[in-house]
């Protein structure tokens, strides 16, 4: 539905992004991980054409995002939740968008409905809103015409636990009834949780893309790791080797190359008391995400030291 | 919302209206607090100056006819109306709602278009309540001094005032555009309208050829025989020349940058 093909955007010498393709598909969340800076928003500019495209294009659905007639029936965008007049309501300002979209008040009502801001709140100016307000606020303008496509850069900024919960679940329906959603995020288990698919992206590359299980097993080089923890661990590491298995102290317990159910079977013929026992790859998935994106933070700060001397 | 099956399908969307357009420009004219008391401000101010000049008449047992009060009004109005023309686009880059505005239609001209087409419209409003006023003052005169009201021949003046609130309206706006930064763009425009006059005016009295070149290129000084009411051939070529300077050229390089310019 997304697809983006050999995007880059370069300001002047600076590339803030470097030839990525990927594609977002219907019934799917695509969740768009990276540090700051990584070129998550300066991606997500372009596809609605606030940005001109250096290389590459953007389709949504096969068009240019310009060639979408009253694209916000389409696509729903949420860019920047502050960027709203501070002098408007809530309410007017989802009335502004709803007149642009030529929709009826009565969906302006539902909206600030679907996103829990009662009456007094959006009578009351966005400059007065918290955060997490702007981005229910900025939530309920990208639902407003009912698009099939949305784009949302950070949606989750400013939201508490149980807003959070609550748009996991509004985006999870939503894609269950056939939209496209594409979020941002530099928080990897804002996105982990929701999204089919993640694509990584470190300074303006894609480092690593795919699903949840996918991108796990990249983690571990393909191999399945377990985390194990016994009453007497030295006894557990040792039968654990004999049984060829890699056994490596992790914190209070080991870290075994091997499945769960392996471990438990050699706990199990040696007697051993396990009081903890689980997969291994959960915490490989940031270990992955961090390094990914280390490294080529790492490589940028190489890469500009020295030609940001002269001048 | 609705739980039925989401699908991209654009064949029965129509673009956005242009006349929908217009109308929510108009609603952001007023639905701020800064546009708001923008507009009570310039309504207010003009009832100010009428009550000043309503007093002065009468203290002073002066004869004004309607026209009399025409200029009076005319001038919170030539002042303020600029400043609503400057911020309908600025504010979209100061307050950044111009990343809602264009990505709900992105052509950015069109958007433009509606902006211009708006404040047209906010011209006509406050030039038929200026009108208004006018006459109004002129009756309560008649009433309150007991002289007979004098109306006298207007049609001419105020077709010439109307040209004034539409040209200094779109000089504002220009600015806006050129600047896209709301007090770069409202100070720049009371410099060119109420500072420059004097160097210009200096120089025009201090050397010959200059006052032959001045209305050629002072925008204000050409607009002066439209509130006179005294244009003429070469005054239209003076209007045409200087506004093209003034207001064409910031104009044209403003769009050309809103078209370009990154929207952040």
């Amino acid at each position: 539905m997304i697809k983006v093909e050999g995007l880059t955007r370069a300001y002047g010498s600076f590339i803030a992004v470097d030839n990525i393709s990927f594609e977002c598909r219907p019934g799917t969340v695509t969740g768009f991980l990276g540090p700051n800076g990584a070129g998550k928003t300066t991606t997500m500019r372009v596809m609605v054409g606030l940005t001109p495209a250096t290389h590459g294009e953007v389709t949504i659905g096969g068009l240019h995002y310009p060639q979408i007639p009253n694209p916000g029936r389409h696509v729903g965008v949420l860019l920047d939740a502050s960027a709203q007049h501070a002098g408007r309501t809530g309410r007017e300002v989802l009335e502004i968008g709803a007149r642009t979209m030529g929709l009826p008040s009565s969906r302006v009502d539902e909206m600030l409905d679907l996103v829990s801001l009662d009456t007094k709140e959006s009578k009351r100016r966005v400059g007065n809103y918290s955060l997490g307000m702007r981005q229910r606020l900025g939530i309920a303008h990208a639902l407003l015409g009912d698009p099939s496509v949305m784009i949302l850069d950070e949606p989750a900024n400013g939201l508490d636990p149980a807003g959070i919960r609550w748009m996991r679940g509004l985006l999870k329906g939503y894609a269950d009834r056939g939209g496209t959603v594409l979020l941002s995020s530099h928080l990897l288990h804002e996105v982990e949780q929701i999204a089919d698919e993640m694509i990584l992206i470190g300074n303006g590359k894609i480092v690593a893309s795919g699903t949840r299980d996918e991108l796990l097993s990249q983690a571990s080089g393909g191999a399945t790791t377990t985390l194990v923890t016994g009453l007497d661990n030295q006894q557990l590491s040792e039968a654990l080797a004999q049984k060829g298995f890699q056994v490596h102290p992790a914190g209070a317990g080991l870290r075994v190359t091997a499945e769960p159910v392996d471990v438990g079977r050699v706990a199990a013929d040696q007697q051993i008391v396990l009081t903890d026992l689980r997969a291994g790859n959960e915490g490989g998935l940031e270990d992955l995400f961090l390094e990914l994106t280390a490294d080529t933070a790492r490589e940028d700060v190489g890469q500009t030291a020295t030609p940001g001397l002269p001048g | 919302m609705t739980a039925t099956a989401l699908s991209f399908d654009v064949s029965s969307t129509h673009r956005v209206a242009f006349g929908r357009l217009v109308r929510v420009e108009l609603r952001k004219l007023a639905d701020t607090r800064a546009g708001r008391w923008l507009l009570i401000s310039i309504v207010a101010l003009t009832l100010l100056v009428l009550v000043i000049q309503m007093a002065v008449i009468l203290g002073n047992d002066l004869h004004p006819s309607w026209v009399d009060f025409l200029i009076g009004m005319n001038t919170p109005m030539g002042v303020l109306l600029p400043v609503l023309g400057v911020l309908s686009i600025t504010s979209e880059w100061s307050q950044r709602t111009a990343m809602v505005t264009f990505t709900l239609e992105p052509s950015r001209m069109r958007v433009v278009l509606a902006k211009m087409v708006s404040l047209l419209i906010l011209a006509v409003v406050a030039w038929v309540i200026g009108m208004a006023l006018g006459a109004l003052a002129n009756v309560l005169y008649g009433a309150f001094s007991g002289n007979t009201v004098v109306w006298g021949s207007v049609g001419k003046l105020m077709f010439l005032y109307f040209l004034n609130y539409v040209i200094s309206m779109a000089s504002g706006f220009a600015l806006g555009a050129l600047f896209l930064n709301s007090p770069a763009g409202i100070v720049v425009y009371f410099v060119y309208s109420f500072v420059l006059p004097v160097p210009f005016a200096i120089g025009a009295a201090l050397m010959s050829w200059f006052d032959d070149v001045r209305p050629w290129i002072d925008f204000g000084f050409a607009q002066q025989p439209l509130t006179d009411g005294t244009m003429a051939g070469t005054e239209w070529a003076h209007l045409l020349t200087s506004g093209l300077i003034w207001l064409g050229l910031p104009l044209a390089f403003g769009l050309w940058r809103i078209n370009r310019t990154e929207v952040k």
